[in-house]
């Protein structure tokens, strides 16, 4: 018998006895207040992440200062051309060098500060953790309120990868002392730019 | 080497001055809050100056019976490790309740999670066929293996089909069940651990000793001795972020040249095929996105039907483990990258048997958030390597001996059954209930000697005093912090031992205790 075979026939033969129905999953009542984009703000600061404001001249004002100090830049937006063309990348390694990549999310969780990507968004997956930094593009209209409502959006069922992103990576692994840039980004900044301010200009 | 040297970057200003600014404590947001998110602890536990070397864990000599509190006297014996472990997985614990009470559905959401798991392990057989048939359907190569060993050959031959040499892999108890790292070492495949704490424990030559921190057990201090043998780092700088940055700076050039990446999983989507792993660090993200060959190691029970039904778990995770509402990362693999190939390994070792098991099968809800190990004062007092297995704490007191029933044959004597693990676990495990019923099986059994089959007796003396019983449980949350009023009715005393015990009653049990003890220490 194959182990695919052998496991399932043990299962069935150990299948425990009792009728236990799937229960329905409410959407539950948002745990934050009306202003999604401000609890958005509040729990991703909290989750070591850092809020922009678009600026009026510059957009991507709140984050010059990093881009300008940043050798690599790959963008994966049309607000900003950076100088790694993500789209020409062969191999996720030949984003090593990056310093800041720039991707928009396709929503924000304000219960806990998340936005979500998939393989579209970040054209290189790994990009997202290469990165020394990212910054995310955010429309305020695309914050949805909770987790579970997240979870009803058609992105996870037809993407070939999707990640919830919620500040940059950290560890504690040393003694509870939290640090920023444990294998993934060292910092992420969330812009609240809306999707068509590049036609608007 | 110094800290500078690690990184030119840094010093052109591309990585940000606070990253590294001149402190050795926890990051702050920019307003100057401290922040609490991923293991952080909310004040800093900085041990004091002195060198206490690191109590190892518990000796293990084949099948023979673990000696746990043999383990835990030693742990006791350092009391630097012994007090920065209890502190830090107290405040998790504290961490833990705080997020919980922030939900109001908190008790609606433990309550679904766990209808949703004995659902799902009720209709394993349907549910992990759906499964396979949609990871096929959308480019996966799906296999099943028996046991450890099995997942072992089926992932070395994947790996040399493919002329694969190295491996990059985020935590994974399911891997550390199949002894995975050391089984591919005798076969020449070089296996490079992602996770810092894991790292760590791999670097050290020991297994982890917590299910979500493995190096919890130890100081920043042996962090540093470990790193400075093995990466060449200052043996007197035990900075924790100069240690972070040198595991990140060492290991990312693995990460980048292996030639496959593993992951474990945290839930499998039945509906869609998916295998989704939360992080903190980033790494099960790294060892899937960048290795052109992927591989997803899953335990069968950990399939849950449908994409909705992540949202209760992930609310429950994260906050059950170390209080934040979410990790840093939540990814959801579904299909392959362009060009390359993704695996999956659908693994039973020893649970379909267990679903067989009537006292014991809901075990299998688990989700390794390890909020029961961070609440158990023997776990806390006693280290996770005292146990001398993969699981340790109440959740592996079960777990263990379905595994050998001979080998783990007294940890389920490990436990105040103080019912605190039931209380926090976001699955609502019975868990304590199930480690009573482990006593009652291996002493009708014989697998336990003389002597603990006398503790039998002091646990049913325990329960059957429904009023000590109930000041047990019902003063949990304050009391639980001290532990000794309640480790006087752990036959295995150990944790107890060095306190005064005033109580007449408890006198009487201790020395009814001294006494047994001794005659186990002549056997
Ligand atoms: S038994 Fe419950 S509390 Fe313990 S690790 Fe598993 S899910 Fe968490």
């Amino acid at each position: 018998m194959s182990a695919r075979d052998a496991i399932l026939d043990g299962i069935r033969r150990n299948r425990p006895a009792g009728d236990f129905p799937l229960p329905e999953v409410p959407l539950f009542a948002p745990l934050v207040g009306e202003d999604l984009v401000a609890e958005f703000g509040e729990r991703l600061k909290r989750m070591g992440g850092r809020v922009a404001e678009p600026g009026a001249a510059d957009v991507f004002a709140g984050v010059r200062e990093r881009l300008d100090a940043a050798k690599v830049i790959a963008s994966a937006v049309p607000e900003l051309t950076g100088n790694r063309d993500l789209r020409s990348v062969r191999a996720p390694q030949e984003v090593e060098d990056v310093d800041v990549a720039v991707v928009r999310a396709v929503f924000g969780i304000a219960e806990t500060g998340s936005v979500l990507f998939t393989q579209d968004q970040l054209i290189v997956n790994a990009v997202a953790y290469l990165a020394q930094h990212l910054v995310v593009l955010l429309d305020p209209a695309d914050i949805v309120p909770n987790v579970q409502a997240a979870y009803r959006r058609p992105e996870f069922g037809r993407s070939a990868y999707a990640v919830l992103h919620t500040g940059p990576s950290a560890t504690a692994d040393i003694e509870g002392v939290l640090i920023h840039g444990a294998q993934g980004v060292r910092s992420l900044t969330a812009v609240l730019l809306p999707r068509d301010a590049a036609e608007r200009g | 080497m110094s800290v500078e040297d690690l990184n030119p970057r840094e010093r052109e200003g591309v990585i940000h001055p606070e990253v590294r600014a001149g402190h050795d404590e926890s990051e702050r947001a920019p307003d100057g809050r401290r922040l609490q998110h991923a293991e952080a602890a909310s004040k800093p536990i900085r041990a004091p100056q002195t060198r206490e070397p690191q109590p190892r864990g518990a000796k293990i000599r084949g099948d023979r019976p673990i000696n746990q509190s043999e383990a835990a006297e030693r742990f006791l014996a350092a009391p630097l490790h012994q007090a920065a472990h209890d502190e830090r997985l107290w405040d998790l614990r504290k961490k833990r309740d705080a997020s919980a009470h922030g939900i109001p559905e908190w008790e609606e959401l433990r309550e679904l999670a766990s209808q949703i798991k004995t659902h799902t392990l009720s209709h394993l057989d349907r549910y992990l066929e759906q499964f396979e048939a949609a990871a096929k359907a959308n480019g996966v190569h799906v296999h099943w293996a028996k046991d450890g060993a099995d997942h072992n050959r089926i992932v070395l031959d994947i790996l040399r089909s493919h002329g694969a040499k190295t491996l990059v892999k985020s935590k994974s108890m399911l891997t550390e069940e199949c002894g995975f790292r050391h089984h591919m070492a005798a076969n020449g495949i070089e296996v490079i651990e992602t996770d810092l704490g894991e790292r760590i424990q791999q670097l050290d030559n020991e297994e982890p000793s917590h299910v979500v921190a493995p190096a919890v057990h130890k100081t920043r201090m042996d962090v540093a001795e470990v790193f400075a043998k093995t990466l060449g780092t200052d043996p007197d700088n035990d900075d924790a972020h100069y240690l972070a940055e040198s595991q990140r700076e060492t290991t990312r050039p693995y990460i980048l040249k292996a030639d496959a990446g593993m992951t474990g999983c945290n839930f499998a989507i039945a509906e869609t095929g998916t295998v989704v792993t939360c992080t903190n660090e980033g790494n099960a993200d790294l060892s899937g996105n960048v290795p052109p060959l992927q591989i997803h190691s899953i335990g069968i029970e950990k399939i849950i039907p449908k994409v909705e039904h992540l949202g209760v778990f992930i609310r429950l995770l994260s906050r059950s483990a170390l209080g934040s509402p979410i990790t840093q990362y939540t990814s959801h693999f579904r299909g392959p990258r362009a060009g390359t190939e993704m695996h999956m390994v659908l693994v039973d070792n020893g649970r379909s048997e267990r679903l067989g098991m009537e006292e014991f099968w809901t075990s299998l809800k688990c989700i390794r958030c390890g909020a029961c190990m961070n609440t158990c004062p023997v776990y806390r007092r006693s280290g996770g390597l005292s146990y001398g297995a993969t699981y340790s704490g109440p959740i592996g007191l079960i777990i263990d001996p379905t595994f050998n029933k001979r080998k783990y044959s007294t940890l389920p004597f490990s436990s105040t059954m103080n019912g605190s693990c039931t209380n926090v676990c976001p699955v609502k495990i019975n868990i304590h209930e199930q480690i009573f019923a482990w006593r009652k099986v291996l002493v009708e059994e014989h697998q336990i000697p003389a002597l603990k089959q006398g503790m039998m007796k002091a646990a049913g003396a325990v329960l059957s005093r429904p009023a000590a019983y109930r000041a047990a449980i019902g003063a949990a949350d304050s009391a639980l912090k001290v532990l000794p009023r309640f480790a006087v009715y752990n036959p295995l005393n150990t944790w107890g031992k060095k306190r005064e015990m005033p109580d007449a009653p408890r006198q009487t049990f201790h020395a009814w205790y001294k006494q047994n003890r001794m005659k186990d220490t002549g056997r």
